[in-house]
């Protein structure tokens, strides 16, 4: 389902009108970029792929990623990601998809990358019990017996040990929605979203939802940093019409 | 300002009222009962306060009948309508929790003077 790349800004509460206060975490969501738009005829199946962040370095994207910004007009993005959609049609390549693509209320689902752990011990990673102090006993973290006897004569695979946690990706579905800042982009979601502080993560919708009429930006003139040296691409300087009529052509989804 | 201070300073204007820990104040709390609202007051010591922001909390304690009762507000809330100032206190602390431990004449605070 479409849904849009933020930025996990942090935590904080609000207070709803009945004087309850909601624990919420703010994300930056947007403005998204339409970089390209995949088409049951062409592709086989209906996606939007979306472009979150400017990209800042002044090293450039690699060529072939930085082939797909060219193509749609639009400045080089830090992040980039495709969200399916039932039907493709009504998106636009360099339409930019704001924050109230949601609104308050709606369940939603975050997906992004959870905080490492480090090496954790098996009472930490696993929810162990461990073993008592009292009674004379030392008390143990550890994790206790790993297998049978004889029979198998090996641990079976799989068994919870101790070992890398965190630091993976993880989705949480039916957050609610509390707030919509289009503004800003700013998206209050109840409850807490996997990762850390300025983290990227993914907001999906859970139900179907069509854009409203796009307003298309005209390309914008890319920036001088990645084009140096490359004048024998054709794309890097020329002019603005020009660059126009040529991501035109390429355009898979041209009338 | 970061975008999320610009999300905590909201309703940094609700309830501006200076007070201190030290300081006995009457707080007006909205209750809501089905259909009625009516407000109800809740007197005693500030003996804290805590975070910032929309997250700024304060307790208050009183000893009703010989029992200690101590209520924790949220300081942004909408349902704190008035805190009311009745008495300065001077204290050299910041937290005062030894209230606790103390009876009668010890639990006082000293009234501030300035």
């Amino acid at each position: 389902m479409i849904g849009l790349i933020g930025k996990k800004v942090g935590m904080t509460q609000v207070f709803a009108d009945d004087g309850q206060a909601i624990p919420v975490t703010v994300i930056e969501a947007g403005p998204c970029t339409v970089v390209d738009v995949k088409t049951e005829e062409k592709h086989g199946y209906s996606a939007v792929q979306l472009g979150f962040d400017n990209w800042t370095k002044k090293r450039p994207k690699s060529k072939p990623v930085q082939g797909q910004f060219d193509r749609a007009g639009v400045p080089a993005k830090k992040h980039l990601k495709e969200f399916r959609v039932a039907d493709s049609g009504p998106y636009e390549v360099r339409q930019d998809l704001k924050a109230d693509v949601f609104t308050p209320g709606e369940k939603i689902k975050v997906t992004g990358t959870s905080k490492g752990k480090g090496f954790a011990g098996p009472v930490r990673r696993w929810g162990f019990s461990g073993f008592g102090d009292s009674h004379g006993a030392k008390g143990s973290r550890a994790a206790g017996a790993v297998g049978m006897c004889a029979t198998p004569a090996r641990t079976l695979k799989g068994h919870k040990m101790a070992g890398r946690m965190g630091a993976v990706r993880r989705c949480v579905r039916n957050l609610v929605v509390v707030e919509v800042d289009p503004e800003r982009n700013l998206l209050m979601v109840k409850g807490a979203v996997p990762g850390v502080r300025r983290g990227y993560v993914y907001v999906e919708k859970l139900q179907e939802w069509t854009p409203p009429a796009p307003e298309v930006k005209e390309p914008e003139e890319q920036p001088d940093t990645h084009l140096e040296g490359q004048a024998t691409e054709p794309a890097s300087q020329v002019p603005e019409d020009q660059q126009a009529g040529q991501s035109e052509e390429e355009k898979p989804q041209g009338e | 300002m970061g975008l999320l201070d610009s999300v905590e300073a909201r309703n940094s204007d609700r309830n501006v009222t200076e007070f201190k820990p030290g300081d006995t104040v009457r707080v007006q709390v909205r209750i809501v009962e089905g259909e009625k609202q009516r407000l109800q007051a809740f007197q005693g010591i500030v003996i804290q306060r805590k975070g910032a922001g929309v997250r700024e909390t304060f307790t208050v304690r009183r000893v009703t009948g010989g029992i200690g009762v101590e209520r924790i507000f949220a300081l942004r809330s909408p349902n704190v309508s008035q805190i009311e100032v009745l008495r300065r206190g001077r204290t050299r602390r910041a937290r005062l929790y030894y209230l606790r431990d103390r009876k009668g004449k010890a639990a006082q605070v000293k009234e501030r003077r300035n």
